[in-house]
């Protein structure tokens, strides 16, 4: 007995001083599950490229990426929903935002017999998320979808039960289209749903939504492509039916790139212009101001620079848009104030 | 007319002691259907990528959970190291010391300790472990787990030490040796077979819990080296892919949860037939 | 210990002072009894430790809200107004479902084992379940994902609307996730403690009284059902507050079915939340202390409600196994 117990603690304080190889750097990151996708192939590939960087990303919604940086877990945070001043100001170390992509949110749902392009009006979308329409024939579906055999079931409506940045863009975009919204839901990572499943992250409402018939739900683009599930065509601001693609995420930030704030904290929901996709939303890197470790520091920066260069190169094949130059000039100008 | 109630009462004894029957049945089914369909959807998906690989970026198929099995390896290793002695020594000191009232409370606080819900634990963990170093680590994870295995550990202890006939220690003593000396050489030995058994059912207790690592050793795509960097492991990784879309990453959650499984169940099996033999075997 | 004058007796006179504190240590049972002894007072450390830090990281809200915490049904983030009503009543409402279901399930087959089943096959099947007992959490989780949830969907929400759809409870849409398959699901989880305690206490009761009952004419089951299981009642009794308290802590089987949406509905087919359901969810994610405040102070009315439970099931459970459990 003794003899096993005095193995197993040499082995425990040998492991204990193992600890990492050098020259490796390990940097803990969590966040929104929006824009997992592409982040995870970015990790996957720079890794391949710089073999002692490794990131550790978990996806657990924008809301837990502001969390888990503010008390410091871990070493930066992403969020497609910006921080607000009241959470900037709680945070110890000044928070810079870093947008990486563009990306879109899209209504998904699982109608028996209805395939892809289903139009929703903004005050259908409105209207079925505030609980006031409540099946799938409503007039307000069916009159901007003419001849589609609409059932009279009931709709499932789900939303995410996590603090999410896709509820933050969703949310936004349903408060500008709608006062009733705004004043009795508002827009925020986390609400108080009028009605509705929840699901955990853009995985557990895509699941969800697959599983369950006659259900809504609203995702991140790359979820529904990759899942084969349709998605809906949704009103913009000038009145046209548009289906979520690269073309009209650029379009929607396209008109904010001229007046981009220098935090980078900007909304393009429901942007004006014929071809801009309302449901689209830049999203953000949360990055500590400050980083005493030097080796961490100069891995956060050079992942930047290489985020803002090479990784662009992989947005479009996962459905994100890339960043318009202009707003990547600024950042590369901006990755100066990591200090 | 009582012939009528005879039959009445005949029929009725045959009719519920049927349905009792019926009732452990399927019970029993349920727990073959378990096992059955774990096997067939796991067994379909364990390939040899599973044990070896590291998981691919989201959306792409293949990959495996490699760092998750060691994970839970490493955890199981902190929860044995850390919480198994704590759990002995209070075992013994239950059954070969205690006073009257300490030992009262003691058990009770063990028995409370055991009540607490998995998730409760978790919050303790990471407000111990995880908030003042900030950041989520192994240690942290391991920690979680070790409280928990602790007072299933004592009271284990604790039987199988009282169950150790009273003329061995009688005779120890009167060979001259001290009681300290008696507990060591004589009484632990003849109890190690079920204390031993009692650690592993702790152990594969621990090993399927979820809850207490969701913020506390939280999750890693990589090897996680070290104590102090966040690390994967089965049941959360489970848990992930389960709730998520991807049709690859439900193949591999069932691949997981039948490894899982198999690993609590032979531990569980493995015991249990060896307190049976010895005729010492008591449930909860 | 020997009390015939031996060797020992005529020692020295007894030692006093330093010199006895030193000549103590110098004897290994003190110091076996004095590390053994810190490790078991380490338990108690433990826990009120564990008590204490729920108690204090949970200050903010318990505070801000008092008791009011208990009887508001909103839970808004945005607002900062937090109640624990929907939550209690989720955890409440899909335990006391698992119960409806287990606890007739798992007496009838503890009776069938410990009445009518012949020893070997008694202990064999007693074995399995156990084995049952020892599924972890997730798994079940798995399986109430891609088994109970489209069974529950296709099949047994319809059976129950076209029988039973009159009831409130029964109404509403049934999305397949919700409070009654959390219970169900759960009650997978939970029999098992039920047919083996109850087993165990039902075997306990003595051969005289179930003979007295034959003896007198009474069928088996008549014997069975009104003689021997009152005489085990209160152990029964026992085993159903250990099975709740089980439900009521579990968290990710209930998470993965339970629809994460914390309103009071009567219809069981909707989707609920429980406080564990919560706070595996909204941990890791809470802004802001207020919120994290809440969650842990819902974490700590979870414990106390286990904690209530489990003092109350061993206390039966005892009582049954020292008093034969003779009703009082």
């Amino acid at each position: 007995m003794k003899k096993i117990w005095i193995t197993a603690l040499f082995l425990f304080g040998l492991s204990a001083l193992a600890g990492a190889k050098p020259g490796t750097v390990l940097l803990n990151a969590a966040g929104a599950t929006f824009p997992y996708p592409i982040y995870s192939k970015w990790f996957d590939v720079y890794h391949s490229a710089h073999p002692n960087v490794q990131i550790n990303y978990q996806s657990i919604g924008s809301g837990g990426g502001i969390r888990q940086l503010q008390a410091g877990t871990v070493d930066f945070g992403a969020s497609d929903g910006p921080m607000t001043d009241e959470q900037l100001a709680q945070s110890k170390v000044k928070i810079l935002h870093f947008p990486t992509v563009l990306g879109a949110v899209v209504p998904t749902y699982n109608i028996s017999g209805v395939g892809g392009d289903l139009n929703f009006t903004q005050k259908a979308l409105a209207g079925i998320y505030l609980g006031q329409i409540t099946k799938w024939n409503d007039p307000e579906i069916a009159k901007a979808n003419p001849g589609v055999k609409l059932p009279g079931d009931d709709i499932v409506v789900v939303h995410r039960s996590d603090g999410s940045g896709t509820s933050y863009i969703f949310t936004d975009f349903l408060s500008k289209i709608s006062p009733e919204w705004k004043s009795k839901v508002g827009t925020n990572t986390s609400v108080n749903w009028p009605v509705g499943l929840g699901g955990k992250g853009n995985e557990g409402v895509t699941g969800l939504v697959k599983e369950t018939p006659d259900a809504i739900g609203y995702i991140e683009l790359i979820y529904a492509i990759q899942n084969k599930i349709p998605y809906g065509k949704v009103q913009n601001a000038a009145g046209k039916f548009l289906k979520a693609d690269l073309a009209g995420v650029t379009a929607a930030a396209s008109g904010a790139v001229k007046d981009m704030p220098a935090d980078f904290r900007v909304s393009i929901t429901n942007s004006p212009g014929p071809a801009s996709y309302p449901i689209s939303s830049f999203t953000w890197l949360l990055i500590p101001a400050q980083i005493p470790d030097a080796a961490k520091k100069s891995a956060v920066t050079d992942f930047l620079k290489w985020m803002l260069t090479d990784g662009q190169n992989y947005n479009e094949s996962l459905s994100y848009a890339k960043l318009p130059a202009p707003v990547i000039a600024k950042e590369q100008k901006a990755i100066a104030l990591i200090q | 007319m009582s012939d009528l109630r005879l039959a009445w009462r005949k029929g009725l004894n045959v009719v519920m002691l049927t349905l009792t029957g019926v009732a452990a049945f399927a019970v029993v089914a349920v727990l073959f259907l378990i096992l059955g369909y774990l096997i067939w959807n796991g067994g379909k998906s364990l390939n040899w990528d599973f044990f070896t690989k590291l998981p691919k970026p989201v959306g792409e198929t293949g990959g495996g959970m490699a760092n998750a099995i060691v994970g839970s390896l490493k955890l199981l290793f902190l929860a044995a190291v850390i919480g198994l002695p704590v759990g002995l020594m209070a075992g013994v000191y239950l059954a070969e010391f205690g006073g009257k009232t300490f030992s009262f409370v003691t058990r009770y606080t063990t028995d409370l300790l055991n009540g607490v819900p998995s998730i409760v634990m978790g919050i303790f963990a990471y407000a111990l472990v995880v908030l003042p170093v900030k950041h989520f680590s192994t240690l942290a994870g391991g920690v979680a787990l070790a409280i928990m295995v602790v007072p299933v550990t004592v009271r284990s202890t604790e039987e199988f030490l009282r169950a150790v006939p009273a003329s061995m220690r009688e005779g120890s003593m009167a060979l001259g040796a001290s009681k300290w000396r008696t507990i060591a050489r004589v009484v632990i030995p003849a109890a190690s077979g079920g204390i031993i058994t009692g650690m592993l059912l702790a152990l594969a207790r621990v090993a399927g819990e979820t809850a207490p690592l969701l913020f506390t050793a939280f999750s890693n795509r990589y090897w996680s080296e070290g104590w102090s960097q966040p690390i994967a492991s089965l049941p959360v990784m489970i848990y992930t892919y389960a709730i998520a879309p991807y049709e690859d990453w439900h193949r591999q959650a069932w691949a997981a949860g039948l490894v899982l499984l198999a690993l609590v169940l032979l531990a569980n099996l493995g015991c249990r037939l060896v307190l049976n033999r010895r005729g010492n075997y008591r449930s909860v | 210990m020997a009390t015939s004058a031996t060797a020992m007796d005529r020692a020295a006179p007894p030692e006093s002072g330093l010199r006895a504190f030193v000549h103590r240590w110098r004897n290994g049972d003190e110091v076996a009894h004095v590390i053994t002894l810190v490790f078991a007072a380490g338990i108690l450390l433990i826990t009120s430790l564990l008590v204490y830090e729920l108690w204090i990281n949970s200050s903010l809200s318990r505070s801000k809200f008092g008791l009011m915490f208990f009887w508001t049904r909103v839970w808004d983030p945005v607002a900062g107004d937090f109640g624990a009503l929907p939550f209690i009543y989720g955890t409440l409402v899909t335990s006391v479902v698992a119960l409806v279901i287990a606890v007739p399930l798992g007496l009838a087959a503890a009776i069938f084992l410990a009445e009518l089943a012949p020893r070997t096959l008694s202990d064999a099947i007693a074995f399995l379940i156990d084995l049952l007992a020892a599924v972890p959490s997730v798994i079940y989780g798995l399986l109430g994902i891609f088994i109970v949830v489209p069974l529950m969907r296709r099949v047994i929400g319809p059976a129950l609307k076209s029988t039973l759809g009159f009831l409130p409870v029964f109404k509403g849409p049934n999305y397949g996730v919700g409070f009654l398959t959390a219970g169900i699901v759960l009650a997978i989880m939970v029999v098992p403690f039920i047919i083996s305690v109850s087993r165990e206490v039902l075997l306990t009761v003595p051969r005289e009284q179930r003979e007295a009952a034959l003896g007198i004419g009474a069928t088996r089951w008549e014997a069975t059902w009104q003689v021997v299981v009152p005489w085990a009642r209160t152990g029964i009794m026992g085993s159903v507050f250990l099975a709740l308290a089980r439900a009521l802590g579990e968290t990710m089987a209930v998470t993965m079915v339970i629809g994460n949406d914390p309103k009071i509905v009567t219809s069981l087919f909707a989707p609920g939340y429980t406080i564990a359901a919560v706070i595996a969810n909204e941990f890791t994610e809470a802004t802001g202390n207020l919120y994290l405040n809440a969650l842990i102070e819902l974490g700590l009315v979870l414990f106390l409600m286990t904690f209530i439970l489990n003092g109350l099931a061993r206390l039966l459970i005892v009582a049954t196994e020292r008093g034969g459990g003779h009703p009082a």
